[in-house]
């Protein structure tokens, strides 16, 4: 063989990842090979890729199981990781850890976005000396992440298994996206909770795709195949900068979707009766440019990016429609990330209130509602991009707060006219205050007694006093409201301040 | 044979569907009173409701089982 005809064969090798048995499970499953999957993914294909030929000198152990390069996504630069499970399952030798280091490191350098798409078995435990404890070994790949955080967006697509060690690859990531059946997620496999623990549990129960999606957040977006997973990433990247030391890119404005019913006949004026928040946001963003986080987790409150008028906002929004929109430990904990998320990316923040409070009983006590509270209260508190809050209907209690309230410097804190902003709503604060004296009356007295003292309450906390004393900066108008949002955003683009000077906060986590 | 359950803490405010009869995936089975909001619990599938465990005023739990639908 002429040394051309040597390079032309091990190119060929290479390229072509491991055994044919292996690219056919794989397809029985709905899986791609990962050279279609980073096609699929760049606006053409990778640009560069990085020690292609890494561990070429072994048998059977192509590219080491991971491809790292860097390509295009919607014209801009991204650094990507994407493991190969066609060999040896997608695990890690000591040669796959070291180039997903470098294409970190890279992207800390060139300032751009990584992205891990993740298969794989985890560490391949007969080479464990070289990858395991080392400076350079798998635990530097989490130490780069941590360092990633808040400079580049780092977004996880999760087509397979992310075992043991593997799974805190998407826990560091910004953002996880799942592929229904095919990816999971656990420290120790059903095979080994039944060895150690004695417990006898499915894979899909352990940490499916669906599960990690609904119950423990540890993932955002559940999808149905691989080509769902990658348009998902090239659209959630067009809401974001490369780095944060970037501005989001203005995209084509659009009005938003065309409906019958207007804003002020959506909302109900009883304040207990629920609606449906999503509909009031499609009413205020682009025609199609809502892009929600965690969908499934915590529906409660809801998190997405959109744009309003062709920029990018990040939307916090009560649900009443699901638990009555009250906040709990869960919907609390999902606020923080996306807040921080927004924040490091200089994503500007609405936050549309509609919110009785937080949960209250033992099972929220236990689970620590108060401490998840505080660091929703503090993420919103910390956050210096420009941030409103339209209070669409009650902000009772620390609600109030949660949602971006006057006393966390928002830019502005708007109302609707149907906005009531109290300690309590009327029912609970007569209650309160009156029991005494509700319990001393007649029974036939007592609903006139309680009604003209919720009559009185409600003139108290009327929206216009509010207006009056200056809580709020001004009550908007239902169908004036995007264009309020939109002014203001423009106005607040010019804004430029740090929270304070010190080393970081003392996370109440 | 599913179960319909609280999805947070409360008092069960009204009843709107009766054993025996047909429920359709969505429909409400009761309407809780929590944090002074009315709060429906719907059902996550089309059956029969085999069996109602709550009566009106009853407090119910977050995952107290509120009925069970045999589809």
């Amino acid at each position: 063989m002429t040394d051309q005809q040597t390079f032309e064969e091990r190119v060929k090798n290479i390229a072509g990842g491991g055994a044919e048995k292996y690219h056919e499970k794989n397809a029985e499953k709905g899986k791609m090979f990962v050279r279609d999957r980073l096609q699929l993914l760049f606006d053409e294909d990778l640009d560069i890729e990085d020690a292609f030929f890494a561990n070429c000198q072994s048998e059977g152990l192509p590219a080491d199981g991971v491809v790292t390069g860097i390509g295009r996504i919607n014209g801009e630069t991204v650094c990507v990781m994407a493991n190969d499970s066609t060999v040896k399952a997608g695990s890690w030798g000591a040669r796959t850890v070291e180039k997903i280091i470098r294409i970190q490191e890279t992207a800390l350098k060139i300032n751009a976005p990584m992205l891990y798409l993740v298969d794989s078995a985890g560490a391949r435990i007969t080479d464990q000396v070289d990858m395991f404890p080392n400076r350079r070994g798998a635990g530097r790949i989490f130490h780069n992440q941590i360092k990633l955080s808040g400079r580049v967006p780092q977004v996880c697509l999760l087509f397979g298994p992310s075992a043991a060690g593997g799974a805190y690859i998407p826990a560091f990531c910004d953002i996880v996206i799942m592929v229904d059946g095919n990816a999971s997620m656990y420290l120790g496999s059903p095979r080994m909770a039944e060895k150690v623990i004695g417990e006898k549990v499915s894979l899909e129960e352990m940490g499916g795709a669906s599960m990690h999606c609904s119950v423990s957040g540890c993932g955002d977006v559940l999808v149905s195949d691989e080509k769902e997973a990658l348009l998902f990433a090239r659209s959630y990247l067009s809401y974001f900068p490369s780095s944060y030391q970037e501005r989001p890119k203005t995209r084509e404005a659009r009005e938003p979707e065309a409906f019958d019913k207007t804003i002020e006949e959506l909302i109900p004026r009883n304040q207990n009766a629920p609606f449906d928040m999503y509909q009031l946001i499609n009413r205020l963003i682009d025609e199609d440019s809502f892009c929600e986080i965690k969908r499934k987790f915590a529906p409660e409150l809801i998190t997405g990016l959109s744009r309003i008028n062709g920029k990018s906002v990040g939307i916090i929004a009560n649900q009443p429609r699901a638990k009555g929109g009250v906040l709990f430990p869960d919907s609390a904990d999902k606020a923080a990330k996306f807040i921080q998320l927004c924040d490091a990316f200089n994503i500007p923040l609405l936050f549309l209130a509609d919110i009785p409070g937080f949960m209250i009983g033992t099972k929220v006590e236990r689970a620590g509602i108060i401490r998840h509270g505080a660091k929703m209260l503090a993420a919103m508190s910390e956050a210096t991009v420009p941030k409103i809050s339209v209070i669409v209907r009650k902000a009772y209690g620390a609600g109030l707060y949660a949602m971006a309230g006057p006393a966390f410097e928002p830019d502005a804190c708007l109302a609707l006219p149907t906005a009531q902003i109290a300690v309590m709503g009327p029912e609970a604060a007569v209650n309160a205050v009156y029991a005494n004296k509700i319990a001393a009356l007649p029974e036939e007295d007592r609903p006139a007694f309680i009604k003209e003292k919720q009559e009185e309450y409600k003139e108290n906390i009327d929206i216009y006093r509010l207006a009056s004393e200056m809580v709020i900066d001004d009550v908007v108008k239902p169908d004036r409201l995007r264009h309020e949002l939109s002014t203001r955003y423009e106005a607040y683009a010019r804004k430029n301040v740090q929270f304070t000077d010190r080393k970081h906060g003392v996370y109440p986590v | 044979m599913i179960e319909v359950k609280a999805s947070m803490a409360g008092s069960v405010w009204k009843v709107t569907a009766a054993e025996g009869t047909q429920i359709n995936d969505g429909d409400d089975v009761v309407i809780l009173e929590s944090m002074k909001m009315e709060i429906p619990i719907p059902a996550e599938a089309s059956g029969t409701i085999k069996e109602l465990k709550v009566g009106e005023g009853d407090f119910v739990n977050e995952g107290d089982v509120i009925a069970i639908i045999e589809s």
